[in-house]
C-alpha cells in the first residue's frame, strides 16, 4: 500500500519533469555552475542541471529546440537539448564568453568576448568562425534587431555601443553613451534601441533608423542612494507599452511607459537584480536577483511582486520557453 | 575541445576593423614619474612589494584608453620615469614639461609632491597616485593637484564603520616608528573617535629583536591588557605587523595594516566586473594588481573618461569636466567614483581584504550623509580647510 503510494508519487514527480508537460524558465547560476529550471505554472524549481563553469548569458534557438549558454571560465558555449536537458555539444566561442545574440537566421551567434576585446561570430550548424570584431573594451551586452540587420555590441570599458553590420561584420557606427554600458534591448519593430549603463544610471534610447539617441532616461528610486541605481537588464512587452529596467543593488525594477519614456513605478524584489524576461503570454515577468540567490516573479496585470523562488548561487540570465 | 585563440583566429577569418569618427588625430601624452624611497630592512621580508607598483597600471590605463581612442581618432601615450631620488624625479618632471608635458601621474612622497605642484603651471594637470597624508587633503591643497589615492583617513575610516557595526569597539593599538606608521595611526585615532571606539591601550613598538624566532614568546606579553575586542597595528612598511595574529594575548583578530586590511585595491577583489580588470592586468604585468596600480590606473581613466567626452586634452577643460556633473567613472568598486571639489580627492569604496579573501567593502550601510554615503570616509568638506574649486 505504501509502496505503492511512493511509486505512484514519484511517477507524478516524473511527469512533472518531462518538459513539454510544463512551461519553463531557465536560471543560469553564475557561482554555482549551473541551471535552474522552472515550473511557471507552479513556481518553483524542477530540475538544477550541472553546466559549464561560471554560466552567464544564456538563450533558446529560434525553434525553441535549444538552450545556448556562455559557460565564461570554459570558454566555451554549450548547447542545452531541450527535450532531454542534456549538454549535447559545445561551440567555440573565443575567450570568456558572457552575453551573446542569435541572429533571425537561426545561424549567426554573436558572442561578446569580455577578456579580448573581440566580438566573435559563429555559424552554430558548421561551428565556423565567421568573423572576430574589435571592439572597446570588456565587450558585455549583445544584441541582434529582429530584422537581422544589426548586431549590437556594448563595451563597458570604453562606454559605446558598437553597430555592426550584420553582412560585412564590420562597424559601422559607435555611438557613446554612460558609464558601463550593459545590455540592448531591440523594439519587436526593429525602429527603437534601449542600452542600459550600469554605472551612468542612465537608458540610451536609440533611433535605429539614424542611429541617434533620441532620448536618455534616468531613475530615482524613494529611499535609495542614487549610486546604488544602476540599469542593466531590460525587458520590452510585444504590444509596445511597457518597458521593464533592472536597477542591479537598488533592488527595484522601474516599470516605464515605452512611448513616452516616463517611469511609471518601481517594484521592490531580490538583491542586485540582474536580468529579466517575460513569459509566454507577458503575464509575468521574472528577474533574477544575484547577491539574495532568488527569482522574482511579477504580475504584470497587477505590477505587483507575487513570489520569490530560491535558485542557486548567483542567478545571472533567465529565459522563459514559450512553446513550454 | 579546441578553444579559440585570438591568433588562430585571426589566421582563419577576415578582421574587421573598425574605422575612426574623426579624421584629425588627437594626441594626448601623460608623463609617470616614479621615486618610492627605500623601505629600510623589515624583518618581513618574505613576500616582497613590486618594484614597479603604480607604473604597470599606468600602462593598463593607456591601453584601456587607446581602445575606446581608436574608435574616436584619440591617441594616448605614456613617458615615465622611476627615479631613484627626489632630484632624478623633480629633473625628469622639468624635462616633460619643456617637451610639452602637462598631464601628470606621480607616485612619489609628499615632500617630492609639493616639490613638483610648487614648479608646476596654471595649466599642469598633476595626479597623486602614491601619497595617503591627511595633510595634502586637509590643508595643503594646490588648485592642481588631484588625488586618485585615497588618504590613510579614508582607510581608517572604512576600518572604523566596520568595527562599529561589527560592535568591537574596544581595539589595541600598536603602532610602528616610522612617520608613515604615525600618519596611519593618528588617522585612526581619529576615525576611532568618530565611530565610537575605544582604545584601551595605544602603544608604540619599540622592539628589535628577530621575530621569526621569538614572535610567540613576545608578543603576546606585549599585548596583554585586561581586555579588547582586537588588536589594529600601525605597520605600513610591513615591518612586525605580520607577526601580530594569532600571537595577541588574548584570542583576538588583528585587523589594521595587517591581518584585515583597508586597502585601495587587492587581487581578492572580483565583484562589479573587477574580475575583467584583474584579468587584464594579470595579462599585462605578470603578477596581481594592488593599490598603488589602481591609483594610476584610476587616474589615466579619469583623463581618458574627459578626453571621451570632451575631445580635447587641454588640461583646462579636463580638470573643469573632472569636477563636474558630467563626470563619472566606473572603476569596478560597484559605485561611480567622483572628486570632491574642495580637495581634489577621488571619493571610492574601500575594500576592507584579508590576504585570500574581501570581507566588506565600506562604506556600510547606516553611516549616513547628507551627500554621499562615500563622504563618511576622510575628511569631509567642513572638516577640510581647502577650497581648491573657490
Amino acid at each position: 500500500m505504501k509502496t505503492l503510494f511512493k511509486q505512484t508519487a514519484l511517477a507524478a514527480m516524473i511527469g512533472l519533469s518531462t518538459p513539454a508537460l510544463a512551461s519553463v524558465a531557465y536560471v543560469s547560476n553564475e557561482k554555482d555552475n549551473t541551471l535552474s529550471v522552472i515550473d511557471t505554472e507552479t513556481q518553483e524549481v524542477l530540475e538544477t542541471i550541472d553546466v559549464g563553469q561560471r554560466p552567464r548569458g544564456i538563450l533558446l534557438s529560434k525553434d525553441y529546440t535549444k538552450l545556448y549558454i556562455c559557460a565564461s571560465d570554459d570558454d566555451t558555449v554549450q548547447v542545452l537539448d531541450l527535450a532531454t536537458r542534456k549538454i549535447v555539444d559545445t561551440l567555440p566561442s573565443g575567450e570568456d564568453p558572457e552575453q551573446f545574440a542569435l541572429h533571425p537566421n537561426n545561424k549567426h551567434l554573436y558572442i561578446a568576448n569580455e577578456d579580448d576585446a573581440i566580438v566573435t561570430v559563429v555559424d552554430v550548424d558548421t561551428k565556423d568562425v565567421l568573423a572576430q570584431i574589435d571592439v572597446g573594451i570588456e565587450p558585455e551586452g549583445m544584441a541582434v534587431s529582429p530584422d537581422g540587420k544589426w548586431a549590437v555590441n556594448t563595451s563597458e570599458t570604453t562606454s559605446m555601443l558598437h553597430w555592426i553590420n550584420t553582412e560585412t561584420f564590420e562597424i559601422e557606427k559607435n555611438i557613446v553613451v554612460g558609464q558601463r554600458p550593459r545590455h540592448v534591448e531591440f523594439s519587436k519593430d526593429s525602429k527603437i534601441a534601449w542600452a542600459s549603463a550600469e554605472i551612468g544610471g542612465t537608458v540610451h534610447i536609440i533611433d535605429v533608423d539614424n542611429l541617434e539617441q533620441i532620448h536618455e532616461m534616468s531613475f530615482k528610486v524613494p529611499g535609495v542612494n542614487q549610486d546604488r541605481v544602476q540599469p542593466v537588464g531590460i525587458e520590452l512587452t510585444s504590444d509596445g507599452k511597457y518597458a521593464f529596467v533592472a536597477l542591479g543593488p537598488s533592488n527595484h525594477v522601474a516599470v516605464v511607459d515605452a512611448q513616452t519614456y516616463e517611469v511609471l513605478d518601481y517594484l521592490l524584489v531580490g538583491a542586485r537584480v540582474w536580468q529579466l524576461d517575460l513569459d509566454k503570454d507577458e503575464k509575468h515577468l521574472y528577474t533574477t536577483n544575484g547577491v539574495s540567490g532568488d527569482v522574482s516573479v511579477i504580475d504584470v496585470e497587477d505590477m505587483k511582486v507575487i513570489k520569490s523562488i530560491k535558485v542557486g548561487r548567483y542567478p545571472w540570465g533567465v529565459v522563459i520557453d514559450p512553446t513550454s | 575541445m579546441s578553444f579559440l585563440s585570438r591568433t588562430a583566429a585571426t589566421s582563419l577569418i577576415t578582421l574587421a576593423a573598425a574605422s575612426p569618427l574623426q579624421a584629425e588625430n588627437l594626441d594626448v601624452r601623460i608623463g609617470y614619474l616614479q621615486w618610492v624611497p627605500d623601505q629600510r630592512p623589515v624583518l618581513s621580508n618574505v613576500i616582497p612589494e613590486p618594484e614597479d607598483a603604480g607604473l604597470r597600471g599606468a600602462e593598463l590605463a593607456i591601453n584601456d584608453n587607446s581602445t575606446t581612442g581608436k574608435f574616436l581618432g584619440q591617441t594616448y601615450s605614456l613617458q615615465s620615469e622611476v627615479a631613484d631620488s627626489e632630484e632624478g624625479a623633480i629633473a625628469a618632471f622639468d624635462a616633460m614639461r619643456e617637451n610639452g608635458f602637462d598631464l601628470f601621474v606621480v607616485n612619489a612622497p609628499a615632500s617630492t609632491l609639493k616639490a613638483l605642484t610648487e614648479k608646476a603651471g596654471d595649466n599642469t594637470l598633476i595626479f597623486n597616485a602614491g601619497a595617503k597624508d591627511d595633510a595634502l587633503r586637509t590643508g595643503q591643497c594646490h588648485v592642481n593637484l588631484l588625488h586618485t589615492m585615497p588618504s590613510y583617513s579614508m582607510l581608517t575610516d572604512a576600518l572604523g564603520q566596520w568595527l562599529n557595526q561589527r560592535r568591537w569597539d574596544e581595539v589595541f593599538l600598536i603602532t610602528g616608528p616610522t612617520e608613515a606608521d604615525k600618519g596611519w595611526a593618528d588617522a585612526f585615532r581619529r576615525s576611532a573617535k568618530r565611530f565610537g571606539l575605544e582604545i584601551v591601550e595605544d602603544k608604540p613598538w619599540t622592539f628589535d629583536a628577530d621575530l621569526r624566532r621569538t614572535a610567540s614568546k613576545e608578543l603576546p606579553l606585549f599585548t596583554q591588557a585586561s581586555d579588547y575586542d582586537a588588536v589594529v597595528v600601525a605597520d605600513v612598511r610591513g615591518d612586525f605587523g605580520e607577526y601580530v595574529p594569532f600571537n595577541t594575548w588574548l584570542p583576538r583578530p588583528v585587523v589594521g595594516t595587517q591581518g584585515m586590511s583597508p586597502v585601495t585595491w587587492h587581487r581578492v577583489v572580483e565583484s562589479w566586473g573587477a574580475a575583467q580588470l584583474q584579468n587584464r592586468f594579470r595579462e599585462l604585468a605578470d603578477r596581481d594588481m594592488n593599490s598603488e596600480d589602481y591609483a594610476a590606473w584610476a587616474a589615466i581613466r579619469s583623463i581618458g573618461t574627459a578626453v571621451t567626452d570632451l575631445n580635447s586634452a587641454s588640461t583646462v577643460d579636463i580638470r573643469n569636466f573632472l569636477f563636474s556633473d558630467k563626470f563619472q567613472l566606473a572603476a569596478f568598486k560597484g559605485r561611480k567614483v567622483t572628486y570632491r571639489d574642495w580637495n581634489g580627492q577621488l571619493r571610492q569604496p574601500i575594500p576592507l581584504v584579508h590576504p585570500r579573501g574581501l570581507v566588506a567593502t565600506a562604506p556600510f550601510e547606516g553611516f549616513l550623509h547628507p551627500n554621499t554615503e562615500m563622504d563618511t570616509l576622510g575628511f569631509d568638506r567642513p572638516e577640510s580647510k581647502c577650497r581648491i574649486n573657490g
